[in-house]
């Protein structure tokens, strides 16, 4: 079936015949005449971008639940210095694929292809993607590559066990023989193919796709991190996508690549893996900065403080990221220390710009603490204890006491849970104009505290393990009393965020059985994804506000507030009255 | 048209091409070296073709300017398939090619089956073209 893919002919205040705002939700009746297949043949054939983009969250978010349950058992095993729950080789499996699960499968995906892919083309108010079938293809890779991850299960020999990282030569046909290492490149490859498509869109939407009035200093804050991660995604992930066919050659064909015996450098794995390795870690945290960035300012009822200092930051954090991947690689002794030290501390200040902006935007506003505020607050606390302990890491010096310890594992998951934290914000900021009914703000407190308080219960012992000098990715550990009860905290922790991740569910099935109806703009929030109905009709607008600012739904919504206009042009309001 | 966006690219292929010449002149690994010399340039000929693009052209497009109205922008942008079973199909045709590096040859078969499905039907769907 095809469409035709048009723009609104005017917009609501350049046309007296339009229907007042009030009654602009053209909307709940759904899709303005398109009559597609439905069922299982839709959600096959579909190259909406709502569609694609609700696949990519519902696919992600139960790969959130899978590698959650991985992490449920590792903690379990780690309840006692010697349990005997897994088998030494099932707990490298578990934790390989743990973090696979997370980084590859969820975290990504979820952000700059389900959130992303539903909400920038609305953001910046286009009719869908610019490329809707690459779409569709992205998607698809996406959940084949999963599916072929976790297939690994189900062979000879088991999942890859090498860790999340696959480290040559541990990850070679000799260290790491079987289906399962194989199924783990294939499933990378997939999925990296489908980012490097999402990139690609991401970067061609935002570059032709916005409105009329739509400049690039008006664009949403999750649209400009959007776009820098766009171009992140497409700097990087073709480096990793070399970089395992390079290894399934060294496993196959008989090169040697990462081998010495052939004449290959193994620290070259290193190198190429952590080249996609430590951007990716900002094509992860860049979208859930955007989402917050959205978040806050609509719950303390002001503008974003620093709107061209957060857009700055965020390109600032882009150009350095690409110059820090040899800080994993210190205790190798083959790198320059002085480089990536330097780099990886300045990178710090970009960071920091976005905590204050957000500290900022608080500042003096009338805060409403909403599910979604509270998440985005437990995101910002979160963030800094990743961030700061970040610090210590990038000096080579303390490098070297706590590489391979506990304190890099906490470090990191203070980074990854902070963005699941962002991302359940992400949600219950966007589900209602995503599904037009509100989830239930109660149980999403509960969830919050729950989550919470369960991460930095998780986390902050684990901080302290590590500093007594417990090794990473081992299934058991001496029988050391203080180290066993930090294990048994950190298990509780882990627990305490497994029972808000179940609170999650509950929470969609409660709304699902209660259904609350969310209206357009239920937030009272700026961007033009909530001028349109919830859900969005096919191809997204009917009518679109004059952009005049980066707040055009709230301009439009509120004549009478002050002008937000940079100096760049009169205020919404005056072209209302005129039109 | 395009003059922002050319030179957002341009300062970060710059920054990548100053970066990659440090790290190479100071520390003489090539890698690294090689893989900062691919991000400058990566930077640089999108940067550089949109610049040209924006040098030949000098207009504004309506996302471009600050006052434009939403009326300057209205009308059909392009016929797209709304509905197409062709990327699951390409997407299958990559699952089995995958599956074919681990489990053996014999699935290359419906691969390349389903790829050349995949190209042909959506070929031909473009061809098709929509109702303009």
């Amino acid at each position: 079936m095809t469409d035709l893919i048009d723009r609104p002919t005017t917009d609501i205040a350049a046309d007296p015949g339009a229907p007042h705002h009030d009654d602009h939700d053209h909307a709940h009746d759904g899709d303005h005449g398109h009559h597609g297949p439905s069922g299982l043949l839709k959600w096959m054939t579909s190259t909406d971008h709502k569609v694609i983009g609700i696949n990519y969250i519902v696919t992600s978010v139960i790969m959130l639940v899978i590698g959650g349950s991985f992490a449920e058992v590792i903690r379990a095993q780690l309840v006692s210095p010697t349990s005997t729950l897994v088998s030494f080789s099932q707990y490298n499996e578990l934790f390989t694929m743990h973090g696979s699960v997370m980084i590859y499968l969820f975290a990504g995906p979820f952000a700059f292809a389900g959130l992303a892919n539903y909400l920038v083309p609305l953001q910046v108010g286009a009719p869908d993607m610019a490329f809707p079938r690459l779409n569709a293809l992205s998607y698809w890779l996406y959940l084949s590559g999963s599916i072929t991850m976790l297939l690994g299960f189900f062979v000879a020999g088991g999942a890859a066990n090498f860790g999340w990282v696959g480290y040559a030569p541990l990850s070679n046909a000799v260290n790491s023989p079987g289906a399962g290492a194989d199924l783990w490149i294939g499933a990378l490859m997939l999925t990296g193919f489908s980012a490097i498509f999402s990139g690609v869109n991401l970067v061609a939407t935002i570059f032709y796709l916005r409105a009329p009035g739509m400049t690039l200093f008006r664009m949403p804050i999750f649209t400009w991190n959007m776009l820098v991660t766009g171009i992140l995604i497409l700097l990087a992930f073709p480096v990793l996508t070399a970089g395992l066919v390079m290894l399934y050659c060294d496993r196959h064909f008989g090169t040697h690549i990462f081998t010495v015996q052939g004449g290959g450098v193994p620290l070259l794995w290193q190198h190429i893996f952590w080249f996609w390795g430590h951007p990716e870690v900002y094509i992860l945290a860049l979208p859930f900065f955007g989402m917050i960035t959205e978040i806050v300012p609509v719950f303390s009822k002001k503008p974003i403080f620093g709107y061209k200092g957060m857009v700055f930051a965020t390109l600032t954090i882009a150009a350095l990221s690409l110059g820090v991947w040899a800080h994993h690689m210190f205790t190798t002794g083959a790198v320059l220390l002085p480089f990536f030290s330097i780099m990886s501390l300045l990178i710090a200040v970009p960071t920091g710009i976005k905590i204050f902006n957000w500290i900022g935007t608080m500042w003096g506003g009338q805060l409403v603490f909403s599910t979604a505020m509270l998440f985005s607050i437990g995101f910002i606390i979160t963030f800094l204890i990743g961030g700061l302990t970040g610090i210590y890491l990038a000096s080579p010096p303390l490098d070297f006491f706590a590489h391979d310890t506990y304190f890099v594992v906490a470090h990191f998951h203070s980074v990854v849970m902070a963005l699941v934290l962002g991302g359940m914000a992400g949600l219950y900021f966007w589900i209602p104009k995503i599904t037009g009914y509100m989830l239930h703000e109660g149980i999403g407190k509960a969830q919050f505290w729950f989550m919470f308080v369960g991460t930095q219960v998780f986390t902050l012992p684990m901080y302290l393990v590590g500093l007594h000098g417990m090794p990473r990715r081992m299934a058991v550990y001496p029988n050391n009393p203080s180290w066993q009860t930090l294990n048994i905290w950190e298990s509780v922790g882990a627990l305490l965020i497994g029972l808000g991740t179940l609170l999650f569910v509950v929470n969609v099935i409660v709304s699902w059985k209660k259904p609350i109806v969310a209206g357009d703009n239920p937030w009272d929030a700026s961007g033009l994804e909530w001028f349109t109905s919830s859900p969005p009709p096919h191809h997204n607008f009917v009518s679109l506000p004059p952009i005049r600012s980066e707040r055009p739904t709230w301009d439009y919504n509120h004549p009478d507030a002050p002008a937000l206009g940079h100096g760049h042009a009169p205020a919404a309001a005056t072209e209302k009255v005129d039109a | 048209m395009l003059k922002q966006e050319s030179i957002i690219l341009l300062l970060l292929g710059l920054f990548f091409g100053l970066m990659g010449a440090v790290y190479w002149g100071w520390g003489h690994e090539d890698g690294g070296g090689i893989m900062l010399l691919g991000a400058f340039l990566l930077g640089m000929l999108p940067g550089f073709y949109y610049f040209w693009w924006y040098r030949r052209t000098k207009g504004n497009r309506p996302e471009d300017r600050a006052d434009a109205t939403i009326a300057e922008g209205a009308g059909v942008v392009d016929s797209f398939p709304s509905t197409s079973i062709w990327p699951f199909v390409l997407g299958m045709g990559c699952f089995c090619a995958v599956l074919a590096l681990t489990f053996g040859i014999w699935f290359g078969v419906p691969a390349l089956a389903l790829f050349v499905a995949a190209f042909v039907g959506a070929t031909a769907e473009s061809r098709r073209g929509g109702d303009v």
